[in-house]
């Protein structure tokens, strides 16, 4: 039997976070001074939480592994950040926003979030514009807007193709003038490597100072993780280098439940895979699909010459493009959400019209846009992305349409957690990325910006509190106890048992094996058969990793590859607990495409009999078969249909 | 397009195990790299050969190699991110190299960020001066309605002309006096673009400034080099705004 408490408070849909608000304890400001809190990293959610409790007026410290806050991964994201404003007057709402997220995350994510995000979202906004964020701006002084994937309103807010950029710049100024106050101290190039219980409670931390590789504790009366997504377990992914999975992995071995690992988004529009020596992807904007028009040859033959590179992309007649998306959903064309558009893409180059030397590519042509618009107009919009495009490739897209593929994004699996952003261990929280909740089984455009700073601003500043408010008695948490010793010896014992296997494979040649696996049977396109394949490789693999990995250097210096090895041996126990997870849903949901559940047109099935469930896994121990929870997911407010966007 | 693989590089790195050992150059073959190999690729090659053969990889700061994270940081050929202009290291390509050519990669060279090891360099000094003031004195919560703030689409360009800047040190490192007069006026120049903020203006200024002279960053003698190195492009005329800023504010006190 599930045991499962989501904590979703009773009432009508709109007025659950505002009750609940009302219901929850808050801390006075004189108590708050004695409560320390951890947050670990510092993206989006995490530095918006860091700076909101500094200000609150809480102890806070900040970990995160890059040598500043200011270079996490959401830095990285290009198009922009939804809210519901409704300032272009096109019929938005809450209600409009919440419907498109719970559609296009395929009906697999949690009613009562959802709406939270999107009732929250017009105050982001406003928050960012405060901070001295310069969004794009209209000749009249007002905010800029436009629209993005799965969408017909324009509610997308954006600073040029760095809108993660500038939102991220925000929320660390925000944390800078809270470590310059002292309510924040900052531990950067610090590694979190395990979570610290006492009594049940998270109740601190053990890192990594990864320039001397001193293991140091962290006690508090509250633990909060915003460490991203898992996505590098498939080693190619447009995540950071870094981006890892070990800080969830670490609290799902102490009994935090993870919630839907399967589920990792597949972006449309990444600059393909080419040769053998590429260490990552690179996204390409999913704005752009705005202004581009994706096709394919319509013949064969005419795809053929292309890989073979006796003709080029301009060679080809408009009469002999297939724009498939237009053809096959004519009312949202190129604007489909990502789900759709990346199993269209593989559709067509698995039937033999990919476009590039590996026949893994499809054209986004601007010729288009450029006649209609000049090619003024396109640069002004997307100049910074066409820069890159062409610094990657060596083709100018301005003159050549761009070659894209799909590729693996963002997690929207994750920690499980309740209606208070808290995990199943008490005192320990996951915001953004590392939760699982608000996005269901796909991600629109533009919403993981807003769920990070949703998390971080105004969301869990105030349940932390009302967790916290039980625990104003409980003095400063001492870090010379047992339950602490004991943390440290597990952490300094498994970086021994890493450092000294002195095999004779670096890391990556195992992360690169890993990926394959992962990308050939847990990625877009999964069976039964291949998931428990996927199962046996990974099982081999881990085997030979913990007996055959050469991890060079010093444990007490700088050390990247000690920290990557560390990683790994997590993505390997991630990768058998997606592929495991895959396995359990029979249906295809978002972008997880499984082969025995398909519409007679060759669209995703869902089949919401068996599946309208989050999957909650439970460790049992090592080398121990994990339990699934499964928590149900009652939708009250919106009718299950079949997603079309035709 | 297939790309064209080179037979043979030399790699002439510098090596540095720690911050008080004396640092000396090391030169290393690679062979077989393709042309459509990012650089920091190309360093993946000679690091796994480097483990292969017993040795000590070369570490290197990078994290999301596609030019924004920032933290990517090596001089090469005596360039800060490389030859080309307008790109970070991670967005080198190696096409850029010819067959048998000789690469000298170092450190960013600046007494405000010391070697941590090889090709790492600490630059929480850039923190630090953020820390000081660069930022809206405004707590979450409460803020008016985003469009009862009104910005030019002019002005909002410009601050977004300065708010591009990614915090890599490519300015520090390329400035003959390691100044971080760049690095300071973006911001700077940013929230003089904009109404938010205005009423600290003089304060952030000042102090912004101060912090950057107390941590050893030399002094501004407009010759320009920071631009021509920036990967962003962000322009010296951001200087010009800040020294204005800076003076504004002296003379009121």
């Amino acid at each position: 039997m599930s045991n499962i408490d989501s904590k979703i408070p009773e009432g009508p849909l709109a007025e659950k976070w505002s009750r609940h608000k009302a219901a929850i304890r808050v801390v006075s400001p004189a108590n708050k001074r004695k409560l320390d809190i951890i947050v670990v990293g510092t993206g989006l959610a995490g530095a918006s939480a860091a700076a909101s409790l500094g200000e609150l007026g809480y102890n806070v410290k900040a970990f995160c592994y890059q040598d500043s806050p200011r270079r996490a991964h959401s830095i990285a994201a290009q198009g922009g950040i939804n809210a519901a404003k409704n300032y272009q007057n096109d019929n938005d709402s809450v209600y409009r926003l919440f419907y498109d997220t719970i559609k296009g995350g395929d009906y697999r994510a949690r009613e009562a979030n959802t709406y939270r995000l999107a009732e929250v979202s017009p105050n982001i906004i406003d928050q960012c514009v405060a901070q001295g964020v310069p969004f794009a701006r209209e000749y009249g002084g007002t905010l800029a807007n436009r629209s993005f994937g799965g969408v017909l309103v324009s509610r997308t807010f954006y600073a040029r193709g760095q809108t993660g950029q500038q939102l991220l710049l925000g929320a660390y100024s925000a944390l800078n003038r809270q470590i310059d106050a002292g309510s924040v101290e900052m531990y950067a190039r610090h590694e979190m490597l395990d979570v610290v219980l006492v009594d049940g409670k998270a109740r601190g931390i053990i890192v990594r100072d990864l320039t001397n590789g001193e293991i140091k504790r962290f006690g508090a009366h509250a633990v909060v993780m915003a460490t991203g997504g898992y996505g590098n377990v498939f080693f190619l992914s447009t995540n950071a280098m870094g981006s890892n999975g070990s800080a969830a992995w670490q609290a799902y071995k102490k009994g935090a439940y993870f919630s839907n690992p399967c589920y990792v988004q597949i972006h449309p529009t990444c600059i393909p895979v080419h040769g053998s020596q590429q260490s990552k992807l690179t996204l390409m904007s999913e704005s752009l699909r705005n202004d581009g028009r994706v096709w394919v040859p319509k013949k064969k033959e005419d795809a053929e010459r292309l890989r073979k590179g006796e003709i080029s992309a301009v060679d080809i007649k408009d009469e002999d493009r297939d724009f498939y998306l237009e053809r096959r959903y004519p009312s949202y064309g190129n604007l489909v959400p990502r789900d759709v558009a990346s199993r269209a893409a593989k559709e067509r180059c698995d039937a033999g019209f990919g476009v590039n030397a590996e026949g893994k590519a499809v054209f986004l042509d601007f010729k288009y846009a450029i006649e209609r618009l000049g090619r003024e107009t396109i640069e002004k919009r997307y100049g910074n992305l066409f820069q890159m495009y062409e610094k990657i490739t060596d083709v100018d897209p301005y003159t050549h349409p761009m070659q894209i593929y799909p590729a693996i994004h963002y997690a929207m699996g994750g920690t499980w957690v309740d209606y208070n952003l808290m995990t199943s261990i008490p005192g320990l929280y996951a915001i953004g990325e590392a939760n699982f909740s608000d996005h269901g089984a796909n991600r629109l455009g533009a919403s993981a910006l807003m769920q990070g700073l949703a998390d971080g601003y105004f969301i869990l500043p105030y349940t932390i509190g009302d967790y916290l408010a039980g625990e104003i008695m409980v003095p400063k948490i001492d870090t010379n106890t047992p339950e602490f010793d004991e943390a440290e010896k597990n952490v300094t014992g498994r970086l021994e048992k890493l450092y000294n296997i002195k095999g004779d494979q670096p890391v990556d040649y195992f992360h690169k094996k890993l990926g394959h696996i992962m990308w050939e049977y847990v990625g877009m396109s999964r069976n039964e058969e291949g998931l428990k394949k996927a199962i046996e490789e990974i099982a081999e693999l881990k085997k030979e990793f913990w007996s055959n990995v050469r991890v060079p250097g010093e444990m007490n210096n700088i050390n990247p590859e000690l920290e990557k090895a560390g990683r790994l041996a997590d993505f390997l126990d991630i990768g058998d607990l997606m592929a495991r997870d895959a396995l359990t849903r029979n249906e295809s949901c978002g972008g997880h495409f499984r082969e025995e559940s398909v519409t007679e047109d060759g669209e995703a099935k869902r089949n919401d009999e068996i599946g309208c469930y989050a999957s909650a896994w439970e460790f049992q121990g090592e080398d121990k078969e994990p339990v699934m929870h499964r928590e149900e997911l009652v939708f009250e407010n919106v009718k299950l249909t079949q997603r079309s966007y035709k | 397009m297939a790309d064209k693989i080179l037979k043979k590089i030399y790699v002439k790195v510098w090596r540095q195990n720690n911050p008080s050992e004396k640092g000396r150059f090391e030169t290393y073959e690679v062979e077989n790299v393709s042309q459509g190999s990012s650089f920091l690729e190309m360093i993946d090659i000679l690091n796994d050969q480097l483990i292969r053969e017993g040795k000590d990889p070369i570490a290197f700061d990078h994290d999301c190699r596609e030019g924004i994270c920032g933290m990517c940081s090596m001089y090469i050929n005596g360039h800060a991110h490389g030859p080309d202009s307008e790109i970070t290291t991670c967005q080198l390509h190696m096409r850029r190299f010819e067959d048998g050519e000789t690469i000298t990669v170092e450190p960013w060279r600046a007494g405000a960020f010391p070697v941590i090891k090889d090709l790492i360099v600490d630059r929480t000094a850039f923190d630090k001066i953020q820390q000081a003031g660069g930022y809206v004195s405004v707590n979450t919560g409460g803020v008016p309605d985003g469009n009862t703030i009104p910005i030019s689409q002019v002005d909002a360009e410009e601050a977004i002309d300065a708010a591009a800047c990614i915090g890599c040190g490519a300015c520090v490192a390329t400035c003959k006096n390691s100044s971080a007069m760049l690095f300071v006026a973006a911001k700077v120049s940013q929230f003089a673009k904009l109404p938010q903020g205005k009423v600290e203006a003089k304060r952030r200024a000042k102090a912004m400034v101060a912090k950057m002279d107390e941590l050893g960053f030399g002094g501004c003698t407009n010759t320009g080099a920071c631009e021509l190195a920036c990967p962003k492009n962000i322009s010296i005329s951001h200087i010009a705004r800040l020294n204005r800023e800076y003076l504004k504010a002296k003379f009121s006190d």
